[in-house]
């Protein structure tokens, strides 16, 4: 008896012993973000780590998708019960995801968290994100549309600079497109409207608010694609592609951030990609002034956390600390802060050594104030694959411009109106 | 009176259990297990869920599933969109079965010749198949971009190329051949298998009977060679019908709706419009369709197809 006593005993201590050496099991957090950007990433990495350090039982990664189709990624994987904890959404997608109770509530998380400052997140960035009163993602990115140019190609086509145009007074559609139209009669491309393709046709927003025109009324029950300031702004840039080949035409390939084009519109967070080799004397300036005045136009980025997570308490925990004042001056150097206290020239340039005090106060401070954030709408993948399909009838010459947004609206209409 | 007489035989032994026969039954059963297990795991509990899914509203976003009884399927044959998808499903079909057959004959009979290098030939033509559908795509969709190699090519000769992935018809056609030059050499080896078994004595005699070489390949190989073209055919239509990765690299559906074929839409509803029910719905008429197709060609095989037993 007594032997087996002891070997029962060495037993229990063989399985107790490796088991009371083993730590407690670590958490691990996923976000998912589009991003691949190695600035981007290591910076976020810098973040995740200074978490783990004070929580040493947390370990948080980010997962970089494809930026074409990356809801639809994300969607699958919820899908296949394989969410990650946190995920960066579009602005387009943000009432189809707050209004569907996929998201965790995070109003409690964030004025819980110690020197979080809610109140010093702008109501108007948080518009979009929350439902009733409660907050369903952070806004990290509220960035207005610039237009990035290469001075060096404009001058070479014997062109003013932008510069020169809006000290001028003269920054105006009409002659970026003129610029843009000498510049591609030289042999490079004139302006690429980032990401759009021919495809993503919601990006054209950054050049259609120039004539006060909008896909449907405020409401969101009506179609406006066929009416006069629409009908104008397609016309003109229309004009612009097939017959001043001012605009690279449909199935055209170009990078502007190798030099191959006059100027291109997209966000800061882009100025990462500029040439370090070999640079080209560039530019960051305001969107031209359209025949209805001057504007800007905010693309928003939120995260949130799901709420059907493996821990949504930790993941949100994270998320007040990604976003907590010290963590967002930093982000700042890509993402335009939504806190009203880091939204002045002094933080901005000492956050992007890249761009100038001038170029940040005309771009994003005053783009921030004064712009309105994209377009959005819910069932939003739908409409845009509808209003994508119409709309390939005017990516041809000799489009009938008119007839073609009419179109549009007859598809899209019965999606607004449900 | 004759007595019993008490027989020596040994009573009757309870018979073995495991005869001889059940055995051999096991030892079968036990054979085909694995993939039966795999087709019940993979194949029939998919089968059987897509079904399920398809009379219930999926949302993911929202994580509801209600049951809605056929209503998926009443809209499913409400659908605007549905004859325009079918018609795109029919040409893309149509186009590559009949290209990519003859394309893979022809390549047979060339490289059916005893001519020195000629493995090499054969190769070059099978390559295709074994590289990865995506980057194969990928490399085409830069050569079909309006700047892209093809009409730098055809640029050369003064010949201003297409557009070939904006205009409708371009783009199918553009769908089709880098489908098929994809997957052409597949055929083409079992075109040439079934070539290579044809015996030579046949050809001799029809010579000898003064046969032209057209009326030998008409007589002789094409009926001889029919259980392949059959083989063939079903694989290249069923595999048309499930056509995805060259659609969503090339061309996304578009121009309009002129390359949107079956998978894609099934994609296009499931995924990116987050109508799980409704793209299962769409997989089950998917499935009749080729369930229905693969029938119809395993019946006319007794008028096509020459010496099947």
């Amino acid at each position: 008896m007594k032997l087996l006593d002891l070997r029962l005993a060495a037993l229990a201590a063989g399985i107790a012993i490796p088991l009371a050496a083993v730590p407690a099991m670590a958490t691990d957090i996923r976000m998912a973000i589009w991003s691949a950007n190695e600035a981007h990433l290591k910076l976020f990495n810098e973040i995740g780590a200074a978490y783990t350090a004070a929580h040493p039982d947390v370990n948080v990664k980010f997962d970089s998708r494809a930026f074409d189709g990356y809801t639809t990624t994300l969607t699958t994987q919820i899908a296949g019960g394989n969410a990650p904890d946190l995920a960066w959404i579009l602005e387009t997608t943000a009432v189809d995801f707050v209004n569907s109770g996929a998201l965790a509530p995070l109003k409690a998380t964030f004025k819980g968290s110690a020197g979080y400052d809610l109140p010093d997140v702008t109501q108007s960035s948080l518009a979009l994100w929350s439902a009733g009163s409660e907050i369903y993602a952070y806004p990290f990115s509220t960035s207005p549309f610039g237009m990035f140019v290469n001075n060096d190609v404009i001058k070479a086509a014997g062109q003013k600079t932008p510069a020169q145009l809006i000290a001028a007074g003269e920054w105006i559609w009409d002659n970026a497109i003129k610029i843009d139209e000498a510049v591609a009669a030289a042999g490079k491309q004139g302006l690429i409207v980032r990401d759009f393709d021919y495809k993503v046709w919601d990006n054209l927003a950054s050049i259609w608010s120039g004539w006060g025109a909008t896909p449907w009324s405020a409401d969101g029950k009506t179609c406006t694609f066929a009416e006069q300031p629409m009908v104008a702004a397609m016309t003109f840039i229309h004009n612009a592609i097939f017959t001043k080949k001012a605009i690279p035409g449909p199935g055209v390939t170009a990078d502007f951030f190798a030099g191959e084009a006059a100027m291109t519109i997209t966000q800061i967070s882009r100025a990462s990609l500029l040439p370090r080799e070999n640079p080209f004397s560039w530019d960051l300036v305001p969107l031209p002034a359209g025949p209805a005045g001057e504007y800007a136009v905010i693309g928003q980025a939120g995260i949130g956390v799901f709420a059907k997570g493996k821990n949504p308490a930790v993941a949100a925990d994270f998320l007040a600390f990604f976003t907590n004042p010290e963590n967002s001056r930093k982000l700042a150097q890509f993402f335009p802060p939504a806190r009203a206290s880091l939204l002045n020239a002094e933080v901005l340039a000492k956050a992007n050594p890249l761009l100038s005090p001038e170029q940040l106060k005309a771009v994003v401070i005053k783009g921030i104030s004064t712009g309105k954030v994209k377009l959005s709408h819910a069932g939003f993948a739908e409409i845009q694959q509808t209003a994508r399909a119409a709309l390939d009838a005017l990516w041809v010459p000799n489009a009938d411009v008119p007839a073609v947004m009419k179109s549009v609206c007859a598809r899209i209409q019965p999606m607004l109106a449900m | 009176m004759p007595l019993a007489t008490p027989t020596n035989e040994p009573a009757p032994r309870k018979r073995a259990f495991w005869t001889m026969a059940r055995r051999e039954g096991l030892a079968g059963y036990l054979f085909v297990a694995p993939q039966a297990a795999g087709t019940i795991t993979f194949v029939l509990v998919p089968l059987g869920l897509v079904f399920w899914y398809s009379l219930h509203e999926w949302n993911v976003l929202a994580g509801t599933f209600k049951f809605v009884n056929d209503a998926n399927y009443r809209k499913l044959l409400a659908d605007p969109a549905l004859p325009e998808v079918l018609g795109a499903t029919a040409i893309f079909s149509a186009g590559l079965v009949i290209f990519n057959l003859s394309l893979a004959l022809l390549l047979a009979v060339l490289v059916n010749q005893k001519l020195k290098g000629i493995v090499v030939f054969r190769t070059l033509f099978f390559s295709p198949v074994v590289v990865s559908l995506v980057a194969w795509t990928i490399v085409w969709g830069f050569l079909l971009q309006a700047n892209g190699g093809i009409n730098g090519i055809l640029g050369v000769f003064g010949i201003a190329g297409p557009n070939w992935l904006r205009t409708p018809a371009t783009a199918m056609a553009s769908v089709i051949v880098v489908q098929v030059f994809k997957n052409v050499g597949l055929n083409m080896v079992l075109f040439l298998a079934a070539l290579q078994g044809v015996p030579r004595e046949l050809y001799e005699a029809a010579r000898v009977d003064g046969a032209s070489r057209f009326k030998q390949f008409r007589r002789i190989t094409l009926p001889l060679i029919s259980p392949t073209i059959l083989l063939t055919m079903i694989i290249t239509i069923v595999g048309s019908l499930q056509v995805f990765a060259q659609i969503a690299v090339l061309t996304q559906g578009g121009p309009g709706m002129s390359t949107t074929v079956l998978v894609y839409y099934l994609y296009q509803q499931a995924f990116q419009f987050h109508r799980f029910g409704y793209g299962a719905t769409i997989s089950i008429l998917l499935f009749l369709i080729v369930a229905v197709l693969t029938f119809a060609q395993w019946q006319m095989r007794r008028r096509i197809v020459f010496y099947e037993n």
